[in-house]
């Protein structure tokens, strides 16, 4: 396995009494795709916004590339977020802007880049995740598709060593799931970044993981594949596995 | 006994985080203000907005606010025999207190609802942790804008309200109720001084702070407001917590002001 470029050690967070993580361990390898699954309230979408310091562990350290997310000030956060891109579950476009002012923003804000260079990286892009000709439009007048093909072509604008994807596929058809995650493991070839991916939609997402997180109860279990999941000998595990995931081979079939 | 007292501490303490944290936004917020690049062209179309789409309501509520007050006025006056000083009784109460007053309360209900509720919802659908991501100071890029057009928006609204409402009193004064034109301008010229109107700016200058700080700072915590609910239901209620707040705030600091300043 390669060097972790994340890693959580003994990260604990509860939201008044609820204890939503509880002494977690775990690491992600760089370049490599992890899925992080669980249940609704297990604390998914915690995890990612504890990675990003959008909310800070109540106990441990939260390691990336090295250095304590935990520890940092708003400066030196603003400088680790330039490594990040991330894809939220709504898209979270900026309303009142346009497609194509969506996708310059990261640019525009973060870089001295002449306005002639960013308009053709920005219509690049557009290109090609298929979005040509939509670049005028508001968010809302697009697809729950498009808007996630938006997001993941701002997300992608600074080049991130990381990518996060909170449910890239919550509200969308199954065949727009599946023209998704094909296209995340187009750009990540291309572009190469880690790839973290919080979903529910397991059966699915196994083709694309190289490891496997899922949460339960505020502790988490990882495995290297699908299968070593299935052969857990972990009850809460199995039964989550029942629940959730009992479709697998046979989903796999179809595909 | 002890589950009261439980629930008084557990109240204080979540005051006092709110209070907290509604200071540190204010401080971010005007921070924002020396941070660059500088947002020009999202402060102009903020003063649009908030400002200059304004005029018409304003220009209304200052005419009939001032000639209800030119027209109660003369029937007042009239028992003491002393129409001659309409003119500055209308400008006086226009100047020190409704032009200021009813100009932030107008901007809060027009303005200061729109803005919390649009910063409610970019809270609610991640669109704020989403500039955080890319790295984009949420208050620079979002709230600096709409602060800056407040400010200085509502103190001009202000001087056009009290020059309108003193024209609405002229008209319902001096035109339909007979008032002589000279009394009505020469009465005003000699009891308004620099003072009343140093208290009109300065009541407004302190009215705009409260109204922009008070409408996106509830919008911006929308998530952390205690009974405020999530998505659209918590949007609804944190904007009418935002006006109401809003508004007693300018009446109390109204009073304070008041109170410091005759």
């Amino acid at each position: 396995m390669n060097e972790p470029i994340i890693r959580f050690n003994g990260v604990s967070k509860s939201f008044g009494r609820q204890q939503v993580l509880d002494g977690v361990d775990f690491a992600i390898p760089a370049g490599k795709t992890t899925v992080i699954a669980g249940a609704s309230g297990q604390g998914k979408s915690v995890t990612l916004k504890l990675i990003l310091g959008l909310l800070k562990p109540d106990a441990g350290e939260i390691l990336v590339k090295g250095q304590d997310v935990a520890q940092m000030g708003a400066g030196e956060l603003n400088a680790i977020r330039m490594h990040f891109g991330v894809l939220f579950q709504g898209a979270a476009l900026l309303d009142s802007l346009s497609v194509f002012d969506n996708v310059a923003l990261p640019l525009e804000e973060r870089t001295k880049m002449p306005r002639e260079e960013i308009r053709a990286k920005v219509l690049a892009i557009l290109e090609q995740l298929g979005l040509s000709g939509h670049d005028g439009k508001f968010p809302a007048q697009l697809s729950g598709g498009m808007k996630k093909r938006v997001g993941l072509a701002r997300a992608l604008m600074l080049q991130p060593e990381i990518m996060l994807f909170d449910e890239p596929t919550t509200g969308l058809d199954p065949e727009k799931s599946m023209e998704i995650y094909q296209l995340f493991a187009r750009t990540q070839q291309q572009f190469g970044y880690t790839s973290i991916i919080v979903s529910h939609d397991i059966p699915k997402i196994f083709n694309l993981a190289d490891q496997v997180i899922i949460m339960d109860k505020g502790k988490i279990s990882s495995f290297e594949t699908p299968e070593a999941i299935q052969h857990s000998a972990d009850p809460d595990i199995r039964d989550f596995v029942r629940t959730t995931m009992g479709n697998i081979y046979r989903s796999r079939e179809m595909e | 006994m002890l589950q009261r007292i439980e629930r008084l501490g557990n109240n204080t303490l979540y005051y006092l985080q709110d209070l907290g944290r509604m200071g540190l936004f204010l401080f971010h917020a005007i921070g924002g203000m020396f941070k660059r690049p500088f947002r020009f062209q999202a402060t102009v179309r903020q003063a649009q907005l908030i400002g200059a789409n304004s005029f018409a309501v304003i220009f209304f509520t200052a005419a009939f606010t001032g000639m209800v007050l030119g027209l109660q006025g003369y029937y007042t006056l009239r028992k003491f025999g002393s129409e001659g000083a309409l003119g500055s009784a209308v400008a006086l109460s226009l100047i020190r207190e409704l032009g200021p007053v009813l100009t932030a309360l107008m901007v809060t209900g027009r303005a200061g609802s729109a803005m919390c509720a649009e910063i409610g919802i970019m809270r609610n659908s991640e669109q704020i942790d989403a500039l955080e991501c890319m790295a984009v100071d949420p208050f620079r890029y979002l709230i600096t804008p709409k602060l800056l057009a407040t400010i200085i928006s509502i103190p001009i609204l202000t001087m056009m309200f009290n020059v309108v409402g003193i024209f609405g009193g002229y008209v319902a004064g001096v035109e339909l109720l007979g008032v002589n034109p000279g009394a009505y301008f020469t009465g005003m010229e000699q009891s308004v001084v620099n003072k009343d109107i140093n208290m009109s700016i300065v009541k407004s200058f302190v009215f705009a702070l409260l109204v922009v700080w008070i409408c996106t700072g509830r919008g911006y915590f929308v998530h952390a407001i205690r009974g405020a609910g999530f998505g659209a239901e918590g949007v609804s209620r944190v904007t009418t917590q935002a006006v109401v707040l809003s508004s007693i705030s300018i009446l109390i600091w109204d009073y304070l002001l008041t109170a410091i300043m005759l």
